[in-house]
């Protein structure tokens, strides 16, 4: 090792002060610049918005029982996961009821407002159930108290024209009390 | 010291003497092994030092298996495949991997309890007690991150429910939760953020924190318990030779676990599959199927089982059990340092860390214990209970009448629902994990196929593959009307009684044959006992001309039989007789016999009377009739109740796709691929 140095000399006050500023400042800008870089690139998911939220064909309304005991069908759309796309997949489901002689038809989502499992229908008990944390739902779509579920089934909008069942699709923030459709 | 030019010093002397120059690690390593242990080395100390190995062991087996995994929606099952059931010593890594994070949760517990209970938190160690509790954050953040991993049912399902927990957090929660899971929807993004979490966030963050909290324990000292019996040791040999025996006891636990299931299989004779050992690994996660057994780890299921607590509290429930209450713990346990000034309040840390962990304790068993309850429950203690409720179709109207609206006897009769209920989850909970272990096996064989998995993954072979979706769309579809069972089954009386159409178990099969030519059986609800079809030809043709001896001999009945099973040519074990078949066929296009309303062979009788059985069964057949079985092929004008699956109404779409159709034909034929 080299011989220790003496202490250099102490920098006059100004000079010092200007030092440490331009050094905390630089310092800031060298590494900040890739933090922030970082983390706009991370944030990215919020501009995504879910590829659903349309009015998507279902089944013919022959298909949908009319004596009020829902029937599950699966939900069929394009879907893309960030760079991949798939045609035609199933993206979800939907229970439809309809009561006898009705020609209106009532549309639920299978997923569970509480924490977004998948819905259950218990025909001996004419009910509905959830797996995950043991929710209840009455055929339409009511909560059975206690419930973990702070809410209702979510209805979705539906309409029938010619006989031609379509749903809006929709996807729910779980765990409130209010239904809000995610963007 | 010796002088550094003295020619009698070995090669290695010489060198170690030029890096001890120039870098000083000697005197490094004596500082990190010559530490005083006040009042000797003790067991009560090897906690850290697992958790260290633990975590060591986590790091090397983790890079290992980064070196051969791959993060997307399409190739995490897959390479997650390949490692445990095709590359050498996959499963060893994997289950190290796996059953060691497992035992870090619990040596964490035991540290924190180490700590508590010597009071280590207490001045001038509150830092590094935070420190801990910090690490012990970003552990269990890892274990959560890499149960999503492997992209099975499993992980997929349970960590949906714990990110969309995320989503409670007041004000930002959606975009938090939206950010977690990178983007709207889980996918790609979801895999390799929790991936970049799991393997490079996290444990950047645990290694850095990790090496102040140790260069924080060293410049503490050990803190010793007392009284001290002993007189002081170094920390080499004594404590670290503690250590050692404890990190392998560790290790022999991890081992044991993986390896017990080999030890077992030997013992029974089994052959021993090394794919089987370790962690397993789930059927492939498919967001169109949901998993109803979706459960968290063991060592979260506690947190699971809190929420359940808050039942019936809605929305704020959930919000207390999920986020305000875990955070006030925490809270508190950052706090302790403050309380542990007082003897009392260290009393209080102590108490409060045991019941935290015992509270823990208890949750997990009330969620094994509502999960497993249906093994130990006596369901049949309920049957006046169903029977009610099946009576009244469940309306709580009806009920109360039916209980001479006797509040008392409303109540107690409520009460037994929910024991029932609880039964019946658990039951429900049984066939899940029966069905995933079932799910999985078939995708692990058809993984293992020749072909290999097609670049759509795995999901888009369990999507063709006729066994895993020809169930699923008969129960749809089907099933409603016709049983599957088989004849030889336990509930097979049951199932087939309430079915309102023939029991398609084996149809095409010889023996399918056979029931359907027999008096007997083709009255009966397995055949055409609970259609129309009880009432028409078919039926009294069986019952009484071909109950005529001379007639239909024994023999001929056998041989149309064989000869229909041998045009279906579905999957069956049977061997047929050509001449056998020859003689069949013969009599089915006989005019006088059968070919009196079928068409067969070569006779003229048209179609429209009765079904065709030319190719009778054949998959081509099979596929004609779901389609269409108002088809003239089929039944034209004696059709009972079963619906055109294949045919769209004006302007619609058919209830079944020709892919779904061809799927189940297939199943119902058998046809499907079989390993080994
Ligand atoms: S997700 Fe349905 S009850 Fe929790």
């Amino acid at each position: 090792m080299a011989e220790t140095s003496p202490v250099p000399p102490a920098a006059d006050a100004r000079r010092s002060f200007l030092a440490k500023l331009m050094a905390v400042v630089g310092g800031g800008i060298a590494s900040l610049t890739p933090v922030a870089a970082g983390v706009w690139m991370t944030l990215d998911p919020l501009r995504r918005k879910s590829s659903a939220a349309a009015f998507l064909p279902i089944t013919d309304i022959a298909s949908v029982p009319d004596d009020g005991v829902p029937r599950q069908f699966p939900v069929i759309a394009d879907r893309t996961d960030a760079w991949t796309g798939f045609a035609a997949e199933p993206i979800g489901a939907v229970y439809l009821r309809r009561e006898a002689d009705s020609d209106t038809v009532e549309a639920f989502s299978a997923t569970c407002p509480h924490a977004g499992c998948f819905i259950e229908l218990d025909k001996r008990d004419r009910c509905f159930r959830c797996p995950c944390h043991n929710s209840s739902f009455t055929l339409d779509g009511g909560i059975v108290s206690p419930s973990p579920s702070p809410r209702t089934m979510d209805t979705l909008e539906c309409e029938v024209h010619d006989g031609r069942v379509r749903v809006k699709w929709e996807n729910f923030y779980s765990g409130i009390a209010e239904k809000v459709a995610r963007p | 010291m010796s002088d550094a030019s003295s020619p009698r010093r070995g090669l290695v002397t010489r060198l170690a003497d030029f890096f001890d120059d120039r870098t000083g690690y000697r005197a490094l390593v004596h500082e990190a092994l010559y530490e005083r242990v006040p009042g000797g080395a003790r067991w009560r100390y090897v906690w850290g030092s697992t958790l260290v190995f633990a975590f060591m062991t986590q790091v090397i087996t983790g890079l290992v298996l980064w070196s051969s995994y791959s993060a997307s929606a399409q190739t995490a099952w897959e390479s997650v495949y390949y490692i445990q059931h095709e590359m050498t010593g996959g499963w060893l890594v994997r289950g190290l991997h796996h059953v060691m994070a497992q035992a870090m949760v619990v040596l964490l517990a035991l540290h924190l309890m180490q700590v508590v209970i010597d009071g280590a938190y207490r001045a001038p160690r509150e830092v590094n007690f935070w420190l801990g509790l910090i690490l012990m954050k970003l552990v269990l953040g890892m274990a959560l991150t890499g149960y999503l991993l492997p992209w099975d049912q499993k992980g997929y399902w349970a960590t949906r429910v714990a990110t969309n927990l995320a989503g409670l957090v007041p004000l930002v929660g959606p975009s938090l939760q939206q950010l977690v899971v990178g983007g709207p929807d889980y996918g790609h993004h979801t895999l390799t953020r929790f991936f970049a979490l799991h393997a490079g966030f996290l444990p950047g963050t645990l290694i850095a924190f990790l090496a102040i909290h140790l260069a924080l324990f060293r410049k503490h000292g050990l803190c010793a318990k007392q009284p001290q019996t002993k007189p002081d040791s170094m920390f080499w040999p004594d404590q670290v030779l503690k250590d050692v025996v404890a990190m392998l006891a560790v290790l022999a636990v991890v081992m044991g676990v993986i390896l017990l299931p080999a030890v077992r299989a030997m013992l029974e004779g089994r052959p021993v599959v090394p794919g089987e050992l370790g962690a397993e690994l789930g059927a492939p996660a498919d967001p169109s199927q949901p998993y109803a057994a979706a459960r968290p780890e063991w060592y979260f299921l506690f947190l699971f089982q809190f929420l359940k607590v808050f039942e019936g509290w809605g929305a704020d429930g959930e919000f207390l059990g999920a986020i305000v209450v875990p955070g006030a713990v925490l809270g508190m346990m950052f706090l302790m340092p403050f309380l542990g000034r007082w003897k009392l309040g260290h009393r209080f840390n102590v108490l409060f860390t045991l019941a935290i962990l015992v509270g823990a304790g208890l949750l997990t068993a009330m969620a094994l214990r509502e999960d497993y309850a249906a093994a130990w429950s006596d369901k049949e203690a309920f049957a006046d209970v169903e029977q009610l409720i099946e009576e009244t179709e469940n309306d709580p109207e009806k009920i109360a009448a039916a209980l001479g609206n006797d509040t008392a006897r409303i109540a107690e009769f409520r009460e037994r629902v929910h024991q029932l209920d609880a039964i019946r989850r658990s039951e429900a909970f049984f066939a899940a994990v029966e069905q995933a272990e079932v799910d999985a096996h078939r995708a692990i064989e058809l993984a293992g196929r020749p072909e290999r998995i097609p670049p759509g993954g795995a999901l888009e072979l369990i999507r063709t593959d006729p066994l895993s979706q020809g169930p699923l769309l008969f129960a749809q579809h089907c099933g409603s009307c016709h049983a599957h069972v088989d004849p030889a089954a336990p509930e097979a009386a049951e199932a087939v009684a309430v079915s309102s159409a023939a029991n398609l178990y084996g149809f095409g099969s010889a023996a399918w044959a056979r029931g359907l030519l027999d008096p007997n059986q083709v009255v009966s609800p397995a055949y055409f006992g609970n259609t129309a079809h009880a009432e028409g030809d078919m039926v009294s043709y069986v019952t009484d001309d071909m109950t005529d001896a001379d007639t239909w001999t024994a023999e001929q009945i056998e041989a149309v039989a064989v000869a229909l099973a041998a045009d279906a040519a579905v999957f069956s074990d049977e061997p047929l007789d050509a001449a056998v078949v020859e003689q069949g066929r013969a009599l089915m296009a006989d005019e006088d016999r059968c070919g009196s309303c079928h068409h067969a062979g070569e006779n003229e009788t048209d179609l429209g009377a009765a079904p065709d059985l030319v190719g009778w069964g054949s998959r081509e057949w099979l596929i004609g009739i779901i389609s269409d079985p108002n088809h003239e092929r089929f039944y034209p004008d004696t059709n009972d109740r079963m619906p055109s699956f294949g045919v769209a109404e004006e302007g619609g779409v058919a209830p079944l796709s020709s892919e779904q159709i061809a799927l189940l034909a297939n199943w119902l034929r058998g046809e499907w691929y079989r390993g080994e």
